[in-house]
């Protein structure tokens, strides 16, 4: 009995502890913290750093609604669902889908949980992680790895913000936005990519500032672009570091007023594992910071050190890119600008032509800075710093630094061309309805001056019948619902419809 | 005023009353004998606005978008280029008699249409047109859908303007054939044509002879009205995600990605963006290397380098490429995806554009790409054939 009840103590007492903790476990338990929402309009991420190129970013108000995405869920339909202005925050997880963003004023936010990122994957089998036109678009915090094309891939998106997102093995581009204006990429980190880990492509006032490259073929590359600014990026063991190219054969031919300033450019030698025929594939590794065909490229402040071949290249496109031709393309390098730089260690190994250059002149190093080729009016603010080669015509710079230059972004956003609703209700008329109705005779359609007398006063009248025709005459044939055209182009078009003399 | 006085004004009035009268007559008995082919067309062509001055200006709605960037290069709410616009309706009209009447040939047997068919996509459905007597020329036909907006003409890019591509046809032996002197002989004699082009070029006098550049302006004109942006792609880019299913959405999706690369120059919304591209697509078996645009440019580095073609209704105006060397939409997306250079003959070193390259898409990813090729046929604006013409040939000498 004794032996039974001392028995029956330590089971109590045992029981008892198990629900001590297993009450104290719910009741100390750390609550479980729902993420706040962040808008993506929030300058949370400025804490800290400059403000220059958030104007953009603040410019935006955020009165949308926010759409959650969770592991298993899709961003692409999420997208589909979204009207412009919301935000889609994607939780971490992994997806494994290109999103197609064909509308405005979209934000993609990952929402990062202890250390957990939202992961889009392609598997080596899709070809882009995310493609955007809509002006607009936010991409940020997101882990996007392994597809076949491109990171984030823009087409003539205006005012976009990819930032703190970190992209491996994306194939040709990691973040290639492409004929849009204002713009900002900052903040990402980019590997394995096999062309341009950043390539700002064919686009006006970007910065690209505060970046992270490695291990890419090209690590940053400003290409037919005007008015960028990168800056305090850290581009390290590419072919090659940081790149200004006009490439011939594009629509866009110019290049010119990019700045290259405060970055590390370190260390950029390895493997050229570019695609053949690719133009980054004749770069030589242990370039540092390439010119080529580019005009008013100005190059201040920036650490350029270990590249094996040469720190600062100037070429023309005969010597740069032999393999292509255009005729509207000015091939020379003109007003380059190289201010002070940081540049040691740079041509321990140089390779190809420039080491054949280097033997010419008895030399087994390659240069800081060299030069091939024609351009004229460039200009350097202390030539005797440098190892140089083949820019003894360049004069002293005229200017010092760029200090009054923050951003290349706009304050405001860049506004999609408005057009009074007249002429929206013109454009749709002539450019759609036209095909069928003329005004006074017959055509396919009833004359328009018949449809003005059938709904006097009444354009929503013609917005239903547009929307949903029914066929009032027997000798017409059914008009074909025009319900796809934008809302405010139907009533536009009714009203023009209306008030047409002839 | 005396009675005499007033008699002689009497006479005088009518006197001038008369020759009013007989002037007024021998106009209206000239009208009787042109009235053969109706008057010229006083309204504009589809897509486009009569303004006061009487001209046709392009409207669309790819005029509502910004302009940021040079135009007509990329993406879907983008501004188009420049159009040839602002030609009078009669002028245009004129223009579509021109390219429809054989008459425009040496011997009236090949009209503009006979290789620009509006029924096959204004192209001919042939690999390479076949010109006067039936000789074969060396290329296929390129559709005129939308070539308003182009700055750069000809297979091989030898032309900057509607103008001057036109004098290559007309007046080349193996084709039209014609001579400028026996052109304007030939339309200076049809008295319907004399009567239509002082309609059109009203500026002048009536009985003007038609001159070169009236026939130019005039098929310019009428050429720069063929407007296709009616697809149900361009309803896609308007803001209508439902104008697209899945399956062309995801061919939109592999168009436009960097894997397949084809909007790069195929750049929306004329799907092209006008240049030079060296792309090494093969002739037919036993046919030489075409130089393409290494002759007119005297540049070996564009050697084999045409002209990137609209897309623009490209599922009417089969077989594909300047060499019309791929009957299907669906051979010439394989192209593509066979790898650069492959069809390079051994013997030549060609400068593959960059674009180019091995992306490896799969069978469905192709098939995919045929779906949304075909969400770019739109033929809403397509004119309408004379049914008689002011020559009295007749216009159904078509090609095929």
């Amino acid at each position: 009995m004794k032996k039974r009840s001392g028995f029956l103590k330590v089971i109590s007492a045992l029981a008892l502890l198990l629900i001590g903790v297993f009450f104290g476990s719910i009741l100390f338990k750390p609550k479980k913290v729902e993420t706040v929402p962040i808008p993506s309009t929030m300058n949370y991420w400025k804490v800290g750093a400059s403000t220059d190129t958030s104007a953009t970013d603040r410019s935006k108000q955020f009165t949308g609604n926010i759409i959650k995405v969770e592991d298993g869920g899709s961003i692409r339909e999420a997208v589909l669902k979204a009207q412009p202005g919301d935000l889609i925050r994607v939780y971490p997880g992994t997806y494994s889908e290109t999103v197609y963003i064909d509308k405005d004023n979209i934000s993609i936010q990952g929402v990062i949980e202890e250390g957990k990122w939202p992961v889009m994957d392609g598997k080596k089998e899709l070809n882009d992680a995310i493609l955007y036109s809509g002006n607009g678009i936010t991409v940020e915090n997101m882990k996007i790895i392994k597809y076949k094309g491109n990171g984030i891939m823009g087409q003539a998106g205006n005012n976009f913000i990819i930032r703190n997102n970190w992209i491996i093995d994306t194939g040709v581009y990691g973040i290639f936005p492409q004929y849009g204006k204002n713009g900002i990429v900052s903040h990402n980190i980019l590997t394995e990519i096999e062309d341009a880990a950043i390539y700002v492509g064919m686009c006006d006032n970007v910065d690209v500032k505060h970046n992270e490259v490695f291990g890419n073929v090209a690590g940053i590359e400003i290409e037919n672009s005007r008015h960028c600014l990168v800056e305090s990026n850290y581009a390290h063991n590419n072919t090659g570091g940081i790149l200004a190219f006009l490439t011939p054969g594009l629509p866009i031919k110019t290049v010119f007023d990019v700045i290259i300033r405060n970055n590390f450019v370190i260390g950029n030698n390895h493997e050229n594992f570019g695609a053949p025929g690719s133009i980054v594939a004749g770069i030589p590794p242990g370039t540092g910071v390439l010119i080529m065909a580019a005009d008013d490229v100005i190059v201040e402040n920036n650490i350029i050190a270990n590249n094996d071949n040469a720190g600062i290249t100037i070429v023309d496109l005969p010597t740069g890119a032999p393999t292509a031709n255009d005729p509207n393309s000015e091939p020379n390098p003109d007003r380059v600008v190289l201010l002070d730089n940081f540049m040691f260690e740079n041509g321990n190994n140089p390779v190809g032509e420039i080491k054949a250059l280097m033997l010419s002149q008895l030399r087994s190093k390659g240069p800081d800075i060299l030069a091939m080729g024609g351009g004229t009016g460039s200009t350097i603010r202390d030539k005797n710093r440098y190892r140089t080669f083949g820019i003894d015509h360049y004069g002293p710079a005229e200017i010092t630094d760029t200090k009054h230059i923050t951003t290349f972004t706009f304050d405001t956003p860049v506004a999609p061309r408005s057009v009074s609703k007249q002429e929206l209700g013109e454009l749709t008329y002539y450019g759609v309805c036209a095909g069928c109705h003329a005004f006074d005779t017959r055509l396919i359609g009833v004359p328009t001056n018949i449809i003005q007398a059938v709904y006097e006063g009444n354009p929503q009248g013609i917005v239903d019948y547009i929307n949903k025709p029914w066929n009032l005459r027997e000798d017409y044939p059914d008009m074909p619902s025009q319900a796809y055209l934008p809302d405010d182009a139907k009533m536009a078009v009714a009203e023009y419809i209306l008030s047409m003399k002839r | 005023m005396n009675k005499k006085g007033i008699i002689l004004k009497g006479v005088v009035f009518v006197f001038f009353t008369a020759a009013l009268w007989w002037l007024l007559g021998s106009s209206a008995r000239m009208e009787s004998s042109y009235y053969e082919v109706p008057r010229l067309n006083c309204d504009c062509p589809p897509g486009f606005k009569l303004n006061e001055n009487n001209e046709c200006i392009a409207q669309n709605l790819y005029m509502a978008y910004t302009t940021n960037n040079d135009p007509g290069v990329g993406g879907l709410k983008t501004a188009l280029p420049e159009i040839r616009d602002g030609f009078s309706p009669q002028q245009i009209d004129l223009g579509r008699y021109l390219f429809f009447d054989p008459v425009l040939s040496k011997d009236g047997t090949i009209s503009c249409a006979t290789c620009h068919d509006p029924k096959k996509g204004f192209s001919d459905g042939l690999a390479a047109s076949i010109g006067m007597n039936g000789h074969e020329l060396t290329r296929s036909a390129p559709s005129l859908w939308n070539v308003g907006y182009l700055k750069l003409l000809f297979w091989d890019g030898r032309a900057k303007s509607l103008e001057e591509q036109m004098k290559g046809p007309l007046f080349s032996e193996e084709e039209m054939a014609n001579t400028p002197e026996n052109l304007l002989k030939t339309l200076n004699g049809i008295k319907n044509y004399r009567m239509l082009f002082a309609e059109a070029f009203p500026g002048r006098e009536k009985d003007n002879e038609i001159t070169l550049d009236e026939i130019y302006k005039a098929i310019t004109a009428f050429e720069a009205s063929l407007i296709s942006l009616n697809s149900k792609y361009d309803r896609y880019a308007h803001g209508y995600p439902q104008a697209l299913n899945e399956k062309e959405i995801e061919g939109l999706n592999v168009f436009r990605s960097f894997v397949a690369r084809c909007a790069e120059c195929h750049t929306p919304p004329l799907f092209t963006n006008q240049q030079i591209a060296v792309i090494g697509s093969p002739e037919p078996d036993g046919k030489p290397l075409d130089p393409g645009a290494e002759v007119p440019y005297n540049d070996t580095t564009m050697r084999g380098g045409f002209k990137v073609p609209s897309l623009r209704n490209i599922e009417k105006t089969a077989p594909y490429m300047h060499s019309g060397n791929f009957a299907t939409l669906r051979e010439t997306v394989q192209f593509y995806t066979d790898g650069r250079g492959h069809a390079v003959p051994e013997n030549e070193t060609l400068r593959v554009h960059w674009h180019i390259w091995e992306p490896e898409l799969t069978g469905y990813e192709l098939d995919r790409l045929v779906d949304f090729l075909k969400t770019l046929t739109d033929e809403s604006f397509i004119p309408e054939e004379p049914a008689s013409l002011p020559s009295g040939l007749s216009n159904t000498n078509h090609n095929s």
